[in-house]
């Protein structure tokens, strides 16, 4: 596969690292009541989707820069890629 | 009818005229006592112990394609009990016990072959990891012994046994592990099965549960509507997105796993080798193919087919214990998807929705585990309570913070 990087251009997947669904982004607040199960949902709990699937790629031999690879889980298509600061920006986080 | 000697020797004279199909092709009823939902292995031999072990028989399989389409079709074949964890070891041995059994007891030839299971070891450290290892297996009544450089030396003597980075130091054999041809384990179950009553019903996708007021009673399909009070998901690769017409989230991911068949070659691999450095495994099918595999790709995927990257690491692997396979031709690759679950360990337990049962990620290791899952999940839909191997496969561990983490690489499907 090869991951068009917004940065550096097209780079093979063999140069990232992959962590899983882009809602990994958003960790639970630690201080809401129901914590305890917001974590365990974070932590353990997947759509895990067949087609069209946000995820996080991280450069590790690149710039080392995360990125939201959107991707299709039944053809390995890469429709979009991100960079994941920007799209936590445009999420609302504020870094 | 009966396989034998006999029926064999009386259809050779008979110009083979009297064969049956295995197994019948019967319309849905409307109403079953269970469901299975997914005809592979392991869906198949539920529904068999259900029939022959716990009198269950009004059963129906649903398969959305053909029997043994997936991952009982895929797999690299291998059999063994060589786990270290209390709940794993006692399940994957009860498992090895009944594929001893197995081709008697279903009466079809799935040519179960204990031609024995190397694990090599590179290191100190590791050889006492598996001196551990193989304790832990003789608790559970199966066979371990360690092996010297020497012994392995007169058994392989084409392993590369001076490699300047992970010299072979000595290996755990366990001698009752081996090889199954994948497909007659599908088939067996199939038939045995079906003579006991069980309806397989072929080309039945199912396309949503019917469930009220958190009671699953039944299965929407491509052919209708069928009730159960028991409705049974056995479609690991695939659980993710049943389960999703049943509103659960799981704690799996699907990846793809690739295997390898080389070139028919003579006999030269006396049994299952696996490589202690990197990830990898090889063995000889009785055709003569050098079948072997290595990790899986690391990313979720669906689509029943890898990438090169890890074709090459996998090759690299074998290169670095067997240099002569380097000679041999690749004759076919394939990719079959995984449930990847969150400690490595599968799931065998009841859902939150009452009457829902759910058997799932096997990550990698399900194939060996076919006999002990479908005799675990059928003992769990006929009796309700878990059978005494798998009381540990819970879905409910993650939250519970009772993991079964044999590789303890921590919530990353990717790295089991």
């Amino acid at each position: 596969m090869i991951i068009n990087h917004p940065l550096l251009g097209p780079r093979d997947a063999t140069e990232f690292s992959y962590l899983g669904d882009a809602s990994l982004m958003h960790r639970p607040e630690w201080q809401s009541d129901d914590a305890e199960n917001q974590f365990y949902e974070y932590q353990y709990l997947r759509d895990n989707k067949a087609g069209i699937h946000r995820e996080l790629w991280y450069h590790e031999q690149g710039d080392r820069s995360w990125l939201v690879v959107t991707r299709n889980t039944l053809t390995h298509e890469i429709s979009s890629v991100e960079l994941a600061s920007d799209v936590a920006r445009r999420e609302g986080r504020s870094r | 009818m009966r396989y034998s000697v006999l029926s064999l020797l009386k259809e050779a004279f008979n110009g083979n005229k009297g064969w049956k199909p295995a197994w019948r092709d019967p319309e849905p009823q409307a109403e079953y006592d269970v469901i299975i939902v997914g005809g592979g292995g392991h869906g198949l031999a539920t529904a068999y112990y259900l029939a022959r072990e716990f009198g269950i028989n009004r059963v129906a399989v649903l398969e959305k394609g053909w029997i043994g389409s997936g991952n009982v079709g895929r797999n690299t074949t291998i059999i063994r009990s060589n786990y270290l964890l209390d709940g794993n070891q006692p399940f994957y041995e009860q498992s090895l016990k009944l594929w001893e059994g197995l081709e008697q007891d279903f009466n079809y030839n799935a040519m179960v072959s204990q031609r024995g299971i190397i694990n090599l070891y590179h290191s100190d450290p590791q050889r006492d990891a598996f001196v551990r290892r193989a304790n832990s297996m003789r608790l559970s009544g199966a066979d371990a012994e360690i092996l010297n450089q020497n012994t392995i030396r007169e058994m392989c003597p084409f392993l590369d046994f001076d490699n300047a980075r992970f010299p072979i130091q000595g290996g755990l054999i366990q001698r009752r592990g081996g090889t199954v041809r994948h497909d007659a384990v599908a088939w067996g179950y199939a038939r045995g099965a079906d003579q006991r009553g069980v309806d397989i019903l072929q080309n039945c996708e199912v396309t949503d549960f019917i469930i009220e007021n958190g009671v699953c009673s039944g299965v929407e399909t491509n052919r209708g509507s069928i009730r159960a009070n028991k409705v049974g998901v056995a479609v690991a690769g695939s659980s993710g997105r049943v389960m999703a017409q049943a509103g659960m989230r799981l704690p799996i991911e699907t990846h793809v796993l690739q295997a390898f068949v080389s070139e028919g070659l003579k006999p030269v691999l006396p049994g299952v080798i696996t490589f202690g450095a990197g990830h990898f495994y090889v063995s000889q099918s009785d055709k003569g193919g050098l079948v072997f595999g290595g990790d899986i790709d690391g990313y979720n995927s669906y689509a029943q087919r890898g990438n090169l990257p890890v074709v090459e690491d996998v090759c690299e692997s074998g290169m670095a214990i067997m240099p002569m396979i380097g000679r041999s031709k690749l004759l076919r690759m394939w990719g079959g998807v995984m449930d990847m679950s969150m400690d490595g360990s599968p799931i065998i337990d009841k859902t939150p929705i009452d009457g829902l049962y759910l058997n799932a990620g096997w990550c990698y290791g399900g194939f060996k585990a076919t006999p002990a899952s479908g005799w675990c999940f059928a003992h769990l839909l006929a009796k309700d309570e878990p059978h005494k191997t798998a009381t540990k496969y819970r879905l409910d561990r993650f939250k519970r913070g009772a993991m079964v983490d044999e590789r303890g690489a921590g919530a990353q499907p990717n790295l089991h």
